[in-house]
């Protein structure tokens, strides 16, 4: 499945590999005309990818093909133990979590995690956690903490899940408890959007020291979707609700309301997984070198501070 | 006391009032407008209202269709003589409930929304913020300030659900933040009256961190060990029952409130099927474990009072 603005760099691609294949084939001297179709392949990919509506962002964000949590984990971790449960009533498998060793050093990884085909989509539930799914996360944060390990969530969510057990055990007392004792852990905690940043449900893992997002990632306080429906009252302006929302990477960097962008391959992370896994995982290794330079109370005060900042009003 | 209007666009089986999707254009009027006289030394004290229930005038309660005056009613606390049901009210008429002889100061009266955003839908967002200051007589969505109750220096911030369905923006998160630290600078318990459909769209990415700000300021008070009592009435959800709503120490309602995460209608709309009788209720809550105790209006200014005296 290819998105709309995928379709004519697939097409050169095509174009390319045929023109390859019959030089294989053939003696006919096709090498000039190679160069020139790559050049242009390269031009048009880099005309695309830097004029990406806010709407095909959050369609890249939710590429069938895009790398979830436990790839990263996978690929990042020489080691990796994963923990279940919240010690309460189930495990949530919207919610993945364990310690894992990259490069040497001891992670703990938290975050939602998405399934690929239908059965494993609804296992995952979509990448929707209930309440369970929040103090599994809090539990194994505070795991972290009396070890004495960084600890990195990888957000990509649509949403908390919204359900008549979720409320019964309460969704949003879970959330709320997770966003404020995040802001008492004692350990470096660096939070990265990987795919979509949906509101609460987000928010609930992503309270942390360094806010990071990757390029082709949304996050804000609704779907494009959702706000359609209920500004507009239809779906079909999604795409004026994502230019309203300004929900991308490059806007919630410029608003200071997260700390860093990382960078995806040209054609965005699943074009080319293996380098986006190498890219967060020396992001990850860097950011946790300089918070550890900190002192508990330091680096306490300067999470509870930053996000004090965070507001525009007029007095 | 507020009638339905066309932001509110379903009814929910089982329960009144009809619920208001978060979120939405702005609620009906609120007919009682803000008079301020403003004082010496800043401090700025609600004179009575001019259109304050004058003699003569009746109110109907909207669930059991009895009339009675108007005056009689604001001195049961806006709620219903007969039935008890609790009509939804705004700051000025908590403050009166909560404040001895409605003397307080308020904080950070002046305070209005910015457009960080640039936000226009159907129509900009300071249009919009323009219009419900006009039609609800209030700056934004939250007023705070601080008094004494029954004699018990508190700090108290009410959300009104009149502006913009009582959600969440930059405003919002500010004062409420800056009320937690008024209280942890005074030590004074901090009550919170929550009322609201969530987060402001209009501010996106700003208004979801208000969450954030206000738990990291709840956790900073929590470490004070000041007294922190969050009241949840019809409704709280959203954004605000995601952060400070749900943080109290403790963590009360009014009767038969609506109080969730998600609205009845996305749930419905995610389930496919109907909801429970009595789901995301005050009462509802208060079973599954997630609430202190529900308290009528008439009762909670002393019973309040006394908790806090029990905590010093
Ligand atoms: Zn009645």
């Amino acid at each position: 499945m290819l998105l709309d603005f995928e379709k004519p760099i697939a097409e050169l691609e095509q174009k390319l590999d045929d023109m390859k294949q019959l030089a294989v084939e053939s003696d006919a001297n096709v090498a000039d005309a190679i160069k020139v179709l790559e050049q242009n392949i390269l031009k048009v990919k880099k005309e695309t990818y830097t004029n990406l509506t806010r709407w095909q962002r959050v369609q890249l964000s939710r590429h069938q093909n895009r790398p979830y949590t436990l790839d990263y984990i996978h690929e990042m971790c020489d080691n990796f133990v994963e923990l279940h449960g919240d010690r309460n009533i189930a495990d949530d498998k919207a919610m993945v979590g364990g310690f894992g060793d990259v490069n040497g050093q001891t992670v703990m990884f938290i975050g939602q995690q998405k399934g690929r085909n239908t059965k494993q989509r609804q296992y995952r539930n979509f990448g929707m956690a209930n309440p369970e799914g929040y103090r599994k996360a809090l539990r194994l944060m505070r795991l972290a903490e009396k070890f004495d390990k960084p600890i990195v969530t990888l957000i990509d969510t649509p949403g908390a899940f919204p359900g008549i057990e979720a409320e019964e055990r309460g969704q949003a007392e879970a959330i709320a408890r997770n966003i404020k004792e995040m802001f008492t852990l004692k350990v470096p905690v660096i939070c990265i959007v990987i795919g979509e940043g949906a509101s609460g449900g987000a928010l609930g893992i992503a309270v942390g020291d360094k806010v990071m997002m990757l390029e082709n990632t949304w996050y804000s306080v609704i779907s494009p979707e959702n706000c359609s429906t209920i500004l507009w009252r239809s779906w079909d302006y999604k795409e004026q609700a994502a230019e309203a929302l300004k929900l991308t990477a490059d806007d919630m960097k410029g608003f200071k309301l997260i700390d860093e962008i990382i960078p995806e391959p040209l054609g965005g992370a699943h074009a080319n997984p293996k380098s986006t896994y190498e890219t967060v995982k020396q992001v990850i290794l860097k950011e946790i070198k300089a918070l550890q330079k900190l002192s508990t109370e330091e680096l306490v005060n300067r999470r509870i501070e930053k996000f004090s900042g965070m507001g525009e009003v007029q007095e | 006391m507020h009638q339905t209007s066309h932001s509110i666009r379903f009814l929910y089986k089982g329960r009144y009032p009809p619920v208001l999707v978060p979120l939405t254009t702005c609620y009906p009027k609120n007919k009682h407008m803000a008079w301020y006289k403003r004082e010496k030394k800043g401090i700025i004290t609600p004179t009575s209202a001019k259109k304050e229930t004058p003699e003569g005038h009746w109110y109907k309660c909207p669930k059991c269709k009895n009339v009675m005056n108007s005056r009689d009613h604001k001195q049961n606390a806006y709620t219903c003589i007969e039935c008890n049901f609790h009509a939804r009210i705004g700051s000025k008429e908590y403050f009166e409930v909560f404040f001895d002889k409605n003397e307080f100061t308020e904080l950070d009266a002046n305070m209005m929304s910015g457009d960080p955003l640039n936000f226009s839908d159907t129509k900009t967002y300071p249009t919009r913020i323009q219009q419900s200051q006009y039609k609800s007589g209030l700056k934004d969505a939250v007023r705070t300030g601080h008094g004494k109750m029954k004699g018990e220096n508190i700090v108290l911030a009410v959300m009104d659900f009149g502006f913009i369905g009582g959600s969440m923006g930059s405003v919002v998160g500010e004062k409420i933040s800056r009320a937690i630290d008024f209280a942890r600078e005074k030590k004074y318990p901090l009550i919170v009256v929550s009322k609201s459909g969530g987060a402001r769209m209009m501010e996106a990415g700003y208004s979801l961190m208000q969450m954030a700000k206000t738990s990291a300021k709840l956790a900073l008070l929590a470490e004070a060990k000041v007294p922190y009592i969050s009241l949840l009435t019809d409704p709280t959800t959203g954004g605000v029952s995601a952060s400070f709503s749900m943080l109290g120490d403790f963590n009360i309602a009014e009767p038969e409130a609506l109080i969730g995460f998600a609205g009845p209608r996305i749930i419905r709309e995610t389930i496919g099927r109907d909801l429970p009788e009595g789901f995301q209720t005050s009462e509802y809550l208060l079973e599954h474990g997630f609430l202190d105790f529900i308290i009528d209006r008439t009762e909670m200014k002393n019973k309040l009072a006394g908790l806090i005296k029990m905590l010093k």
